[in-house]
């Protein structure tokens, strides 16, 4: 067990050093640099401003080195500045973070609270009227793009209360904060909550295939009891292992979200940044999502090992 | 002595994309206290659907029992209503399964899966029920049994769980118990071991047992009464020695001859030093069954009658029944 | 139906279906909601395929007076701030949808297909490289991925095919390779082996086409996934550029502004998007019942 976590630690680092030269290099083939732009936009031709600018963000150094200088500075903290705004790129992105984590907590929330539920009843009722329909809701559910979702939900409270929902940086309570991200989080967790409820409904028809739950029924238990404590048990654990991969789907709804209801938070910044080529900015945010998606992946199987005894008592 | 277990005419079909598969049709026997009843066949003859059929596990949709009564001490299990039932599942006719490693829940410990029964079917608080876990496994010679109580499936052997899985069904003293090829995934060595454990528990607890196998060495060491099904119907039923003596159905002497060395354990007289036989052909698909004796396309002995009409099952001596015209 | 013969010992499934036309009827009664998706599919590939003679204006004619005109008239969908047919602009905008949705899967499938046949074929270092990289691949959400590459490559509808492509690569390679590693277990390719049966024979005859059917189920699972993609990247204006109508784009051009002035602008786009995603993924499940026994339910 304790090997397992080292081997699995060993293999993160490994995996977020392999992300950390593929951002670098992916950054570095593009022709034209943050100079040229610069220049471009601003009409300057004067060759000697150029090279000044250039040299002042490094951009002539060895590729090496620059690498060394990124990664080193990434260990110190120290993440360079923004080509754009010239601030710390450390000062621009954590303040975003918070707002995006809670937006993504509460789509996530939503995700399950929904997705597990309905799954559940559409695999119980397989093959009813109302699995039939769970089953289209959930379809469609995969096929809206989540902007669009979003834009019809705008579109709802301008016909509803003549206004679109506002981002606000400090709600006065809880109240109004939650009020505020719900909509957009819904927007976004619809998505995933269509996919949660796909696998657990699959998940669940085949559990309640399974010879145990049989037992359970020749034991004399409730049908709610068969359901909810012996097969939902057992459906449940591949639905664990696929959230993992559900954060890192989840993000990509949640840039265009933010992007529709004009939340400030990471997910947009980072379309923000690669629209203006700023570099550090880029590759520090993807690093950002990377190690997100990783850790999130660890922790799930941490979860799954101490959930599931097959593998908790397994040496 | 009134039978514990009585099934008359019971018939069990299944609604299916190709047509109306009749899996059982038409089945009788009945079991005294302390009693075991072997139902022979090869599979898909019906003989774990008529197990199903007992417990009303058949699944419904697209199963459905259209015929017959199960009467456990009197009660009819068929008239019952589904909260009526839950109570004698477990309480009074149990089950024990063919596969104990997929039949036990992977993620609950075997002592919980034990003590469910005992709570629901006594009405016995977590505590009494655990103890009664713990000893019921003492009682299935489990070693150890506390800390086998704590422990989960997959840290056990096959015999072992099917053990518990034995444990688990005899610890609300049911009247019936059910056991549908119990030591068919097992080892030979543990295969016996199971089954004096289960004739030992019988005694002691005087249940009646109705024992599904397809295995001929089984019912010659265990049995009393022996009921041969073949494509969904009886088609014999003796005594253990009138089957192992005077086979009268083709198929069942096809069944013995196909099997080396059956019952001599018992001194049953076997007919001896035959060559081993197969019985040529397949069991017909149930929902295309052929006219006249089911078995008629496979028999050696097959006449225009047997090919035209449906044998009656009835009695040919003694106390054995046979359903062929030429017994 | 005669009786078989006793000896026969053939299994007899059922009635045996006589010719292929009863065949496709048995599957479309079978998988009526593939069926619907097939519909939907082939809608939208007649529409790109013909757009030039079905669409009843040209979408790239600007015409100020009709700017942001109501849907009715000639403009049966209403016309965009320019003036441009809506309607006309997506049915055009249905090639690109259709060139970047078979583009990024025939791509991502076939070199994900390749990878993961050589990884389960060849095994070590091979294999473990990899699968080191195919683990990078997959630290990054499919459209922070997408956009990057675009972002690197610039924006042209090669190289949003080709950043679309390359996120699926890791995901079809990883199935491929788990069943080709399964199947080389299997006791009929064992049996293969132990008969003398050279490798190359057993992967064609018993390998490929044991992988071609979770392939395909993949692939097609892709195809919706793939379009929801380009819309994305479009819709965020890292996406096919201008003049091509892509209805990502049809969105993103101010659309929250639209959602109060021209709503039109924002409806039908998302619909077209939504009822082709929603046909590839009916069409996808029906496959995956269909081809691959394993997932049915």
């Amino acid at each position: 067990m304790l090997s397992y976590l080292i081997r699995r630690l060993l293999l993160m680092v490994l995996t977020l050093f392999g992300v950390s030269i593929a951002i670098f290099l992916l950054l570095r083939i593009v022709p034209g640099n943050i100079a040229d732009i610069l220049f471009d936009s601003a009409g300057l031709i004067d060759p000697a401003e150029k090279k000044k600018i250039v040299a002042d963000l490094g951009l002539d150094l060895p590729l090496p080195l620059q690498y060394w200088q990124w990664i080193s500075g990434l260990f110190r903290g120290d993440l360079g500045f923004s080509y754009v705004s010239e601030k710390p790129v450390i000062d621009e992105i954590l303040p975003r973070i918070p707002i995006t984590a809670r937006l993504a907590a509460l789509a996530m929330a939503f995700a399950i609270c929904l997705g597990v539920p309905l799954g559940v009843i559409s695999a119980v009722r397989q093959n009813s009227g109302l699995d039939y329909a769970l089953r289209v809701v959930s379809l469609s559910g995969l096929s809206m793009p989540s902007f669009w979702l979003g834009l019809l939900i705008l579109m709802l409270f301008v016909n509803a209360f003549g206004t679109i929902p506002i981002y606000d940086r400090n709600p006065a309570t809880w109240g109004a904060w939650f009020t505020m991200l719900a909509v957009p989080a819904a927007a976004v967790g619809f998505r995933s909550s269509a996919l949660i409820m796909r696998l657990t409904r699959s998940s669940m028809l085949e559990v309640l295939r399974q010879d145990y739950v049989r037992t359970a029924k020749s034991k004399g238990l409730s049908d709610n009891a068969v359901t909810y404590d012996h097969a939902l048990r057992n459906a449940v654990l591949p639905v664990i292992t696929t959230i993992g991969v559900e954060t890192a789907f989840l993000f990509g709804g949640l840039i265009v979200t933010e992007t529709v209801f004009n939340i400030p938070g990471v997910a947009r910044f980072l379309v923000e940044a690669i629209r203006w080529r700023d570099y550090p900015m880029v590759q520090n945010l993807v690093m950002f999502i990377a190690v997100v998606v990783v850790t999130v992946n660890l922790i799930v199987d941490l979860a799954y090992m101490i959930v599931d005894p097959r593998i908790r008592y397994s040496e | 002595m009134a039978p514990v277990l009585e099934v008359s005419g019971l018939s069990t079909v299944f609604h299916t994309r190709r047509g109306l598969v009749r899996a059982v049709q038409d089945v009788s026997f009945s079991v005294n206290a302390g009693e075991t009843l072997a139902i022979v066949g090869e599979s898909g003859c019906g003989k774990t659907i008529t197990a199903l059929s007992l417990m009303r596990l058949i699944p419904m949709p697209p199963g459905q029992i259209t015929s017959g009564s199960v009467k456990v001490d009197g009660t009819d299990l068929l008239q019952l209503d589904e909260r009526e039932m839950r109570k004698m599942r477990g309480g009074k006719i149990a089950m024990i399964f063919q596969e104990p490693m997929t039949a036990l829940n992977p993620l609950l410990t075997i002592g919980r899966q034990i003590a469910e029964m005992v709570m629901l079917h006594d009405n016995a608080s977590r505590a009494v029920a655990k103890t009664r876990a713990v000893e019921m496994l003492h009682h299935v010679r489990i070693p150890e049994p506390e800390r086998r109580a704590r422990e989960y499936p997959h840290q056990m052997s096959g015999g072992m769980r099917q053990r518990a899985m034995i444990a688990m069904a005899l610890a609300c003293k049911p009247k019936v118990l059910v056991a549908d090829e119990p030591t068919t995934a097992l080892d030979v060595t543990i295969q016996a071991q199971i089954l004096d454990l289960i004739g030992d528990l019988q005694k002691e607890f005087g249940t009646a047992v109705v024992l599904i196998t397809h295995d001929l060495g089984v019912v010659a060491e265990t049995a009393q009464r022996v009921v041969v099904m073949y494509a969904g119907r009886k088609v014999e039923e003796a005594p253990i020695k009138e089957i192992f003596a005077r086979p009268s159905h083709p198929y069942l002497r096809g069944l013995l001859n196909s099997i080396p060395r059956v019952g001599s354990a018992r001194g049953l007289d076997v007919s001896p030093d035959e060559r081993l036989q197969e019985i040529s052909g397949i069991v017909p698909p149930l929902n295309d069954l052929p006219v006249g004796c089911a078995f008629n396309p496979r028999c050696s002995l097959a006449n225009d009658q047997c090919r035209a009409e449906r044998p009656a099952f009835e009695l040919k001596h003694g106390d054995h029944y046979a359903a062929c015209f030429q017994a | 139906m005669s009786t078989p013969s006793p000896a026969a010992g053939a299994t007899r499934e059922g009635p045996i279906t006589p010719g292929l036309l009863s065949d496709i009827f048995y599957l479309m009664r079978r998988y009526p909601l593939g069926v619907a998706g097939a519909i939907i599919m082939s809608g939208f590939v007649f529409a790109a395929v013909f757009a030039t003679w079905v669409a009843p204006l040209d979408p790239f004619t600007t015409n100020a007076r009709a700017s942001l005109a109501k849907p009715g008239g000639v403009y049966l969908m209403g016309a965009d701030m320019m003036g441009r047919d809506v309607l006309s602009r997506l049915i055009h905008g249905a090639r690109i949808s259709l060139a970047v949705a078979l583009g990024a899967t025939l791509i991502g499938s076939g070199l994900g297909a390749a990878i993961g046949l050589a990884c389960g074929y060849l095994g070590g270092w091979f294999d473990l490289i990899v699968q080191r990289i195919t683990e990078v691949m997959q630290a990054l959400p499919l459209l922070v991925m997408a956009l990057v590459i675009t972002a690197s490559l610039g924006p042209s509808l090669q190289n949003t095919i080709i950043a679309i492509a390359i996120p699926l690569i890791p995901t079809v390679s990883r199935v491929i390779r788990s069943n080709v590693l399964s199947l080389r277990e299997m006791p009929y390719v064992e049996a293969a082996k132990a008969t003398g049966m050279s490798e190359w024979r057993i992967a064609i005859i018993h390998v490929l086409p044991n992988t071609l059917a979770p392939l395909i189920v993949l692939a097609t699972a892709q195809l919706g996934s793939t379009i929801l993609t380009e819309a994305s990247l479009s819709f965020l204006g890292l996406g096919v550029p201008e003049p091509y109508p892509s209805w990502g784009r049809m969105l993103s051009e101010s659309a929250a502004e639209y959602v109060r002035t021209a709503p039109w602008l924002v409806i039908y786009p998302g619909l077209v998007i939504s009822l082709v995603v929603f046909g590839s993924n009916l069409l996808g499940d029906a496959l995956r019942d269909a081809l691959d026994p394993r997932q049915r339910d």
